[in-house]
């Protein structure tokens, strides 16, 4: 059965301490289209390729990119059907959190949660580790923040990050670019020169994602006008 | 008779600037026998919040437990205090939670927001908050203590005379009540500190 006898059960550990269906489920995130955030002084911007398999696909009923709460927005690379199991979860989570506590939900607080809930299906019975990585945009009361989540339930802060295709272009990309004091437009122009890198065509308003969310805390997606206005600026 | 009514009790607070004042009687009484006469009903949260519990004794302990098992966690998992805004809506979800059998106290919240702003609040047994700007009052002789609050209360007073003045309301209600009384038990809760006073009255 496929590459070793201990590819089968996800709950098996081989003999070099890997867990090889999550080492599985990073290589589908890592065959995924690319997606990336950076973290600005004044806010955070997500964006990805949104590549469909045929120019007849109508790209309006794509939507890649998700709100979690008015100011959380979260992008995946992977499985798209994967990615909307974990959204709605999260939503319940986020939406429960503010009914006990009629507060909003701290960004590190959902993405533990929605963590938790990828880890649990690394050890569940009759389930399969999700096929996504997540990058999680958020504004709250300790600023602007970006999380990116694995499938093995593991997340970490960044100041800039990417997956997918391309990730250490990428990310190589970013290093370059990235700096403390950036501004959220600059950020949103840097995010569109690092797709650019690995993209095979033309770029535009209707093939990328970009979310934004400022110190007003509301996260939106931008329109493809919109993002037709920021690839004008870089050119 | 009620059972919010079995064991006596008399609890207020009051805002000052930048500081605020929750005080109880001392009285544990079944009925018209008094058991105890140092009685607590009124518990620390954390440095700038405090909660008492008015009504039925052996539920008010309950209910306390419950909220520092609540609060400890959210400080491990949040790593910070809870705001006293956050904490009511607590009190108020796990009031609800037993709606069909509630525990029956009326609490009452107090506590200093990160910005050094007081926020009172009380709510009934199945958790219906009611916000004040003043004070707030609950217990057997709450009737008493509107009247007593609403005459002497006066905005933006500082810690010294929201003692006196919240003191004076307490002790002067609870000579009113046959419920509650032998002395009081007084909070003042400013930016650097908690002050705690133990009052002396008609100790009959």
């Amino acid at each position: 059965m496929g590459d070793s006898q201990y590819s089968f059960s996800l709950t098996t550990f081989s003999p070099s301490g890997k867990l090889v269906q999550i080492e599985h489920a990073l290589t589908a995130v890592g065959s995924g289209q690319t997606s990336l955030g950076i973290k600005a002084a004044n806010g955070v911007v997500i964006a990805t390729e949104k590549k469909l398999p045929s120019i007849l696909v109508d790209e309006t009923s794509v939507q890649k990119i998700q709100t979690l709460t008015p100011n959380i927005g979260v992008v995946y690379s992977g499985m798209g059907p994967d990615f909307r199991v974990l959204v709605r979860k999260s939503r319940k989570q986020a939406e429960q959190y503010y009914r006990l506590y009629k507060e909003p939900i701290p960004v590190t607080q959902l993405v533990r949660e929605t963590a938790a809930v990828m880890q649990e299906f690394t050890q569940s019975g009759g389930v399969r580790p999700f096929g996504v990585s997540l990058l999680v945009a958020g504004y709250d009361d300790k600023g602007p923040q970006l999380y990116q989540v694995d499938p093995s339930g593991s997340y970490f802060s960044w100041k800039a990050s990417a997956m997918g295709k391309n990730v250490s272009n990428a990310k190589t990309f970013l290093e370059k670019r990235y700096t403390e004091d950036m501004e959220l437009d600059d950020a949103v122009h840097t995010a569109i020169l690092t797709l650019k890198e690995g993209f095979e065509g033309q770029i535009s308003g209707k093939n990328i994602e970009i979310g934004i969310i400022d110190a007003d805390k509301k996260f939106r997606v931008l329109t493809p006008a919109e993002i037709d206005d920021y690839l004008a600026e870089v050119e | 008779m009620s059972i919010s009514e079995y064991n006596g009790s008399a609890l207020v607070a009051m805002v000052g600037k930048n500081c605020f004042a929750i005080a109880s009687d001392r009285r544990l009484g079944v009925q018209l026998q008094t058991i105890a006469t140092d009685f607590q009903r009124i518990y620390k949260i954390h440095d700038r919040l405090l909660v008492g519990l008015a009504g039925l004794a052996t539920d008010a302990q309950t209910l306390y437990q419950r909220l520092v098992f609540r609060h400890k966690l959210y400080q491990l998992r949040e790593e910070r205090d809870m705001k006293p805004e956050t904490f009511a809506s607590l009190v108020s979800a796990l009031l609800y939670e037993k709606r069909f059998g509630p525990y029956f106290c009326q609490p009452v919240i107090a506590g200093l927001s990160d910005e050094d702003k007081p926020f009172i609040c009380t709510m009934d047994s199945i958790g219906a908050k009611e916000l004040a700007k003043d004070f707030v009052v609950a217990g057997t002789a709450s009737e008493s203590l509107y009247g007593a609050c609403e005459a002497m209360f006066k905005p933006d007073m500082e810690p010294e005379e929201l003692f006196e003045t919240v003191s004076q309301a307490l002790l002067a209600s609870v000579d009113r009540d046959c419920l509650s009384g032998w002395g009081g038990h007084v909070y003042i809760v400013t930016p650097t500190e908690i002050k705690e006073r133990i009052l002396k009255g008609r100790m009959d």
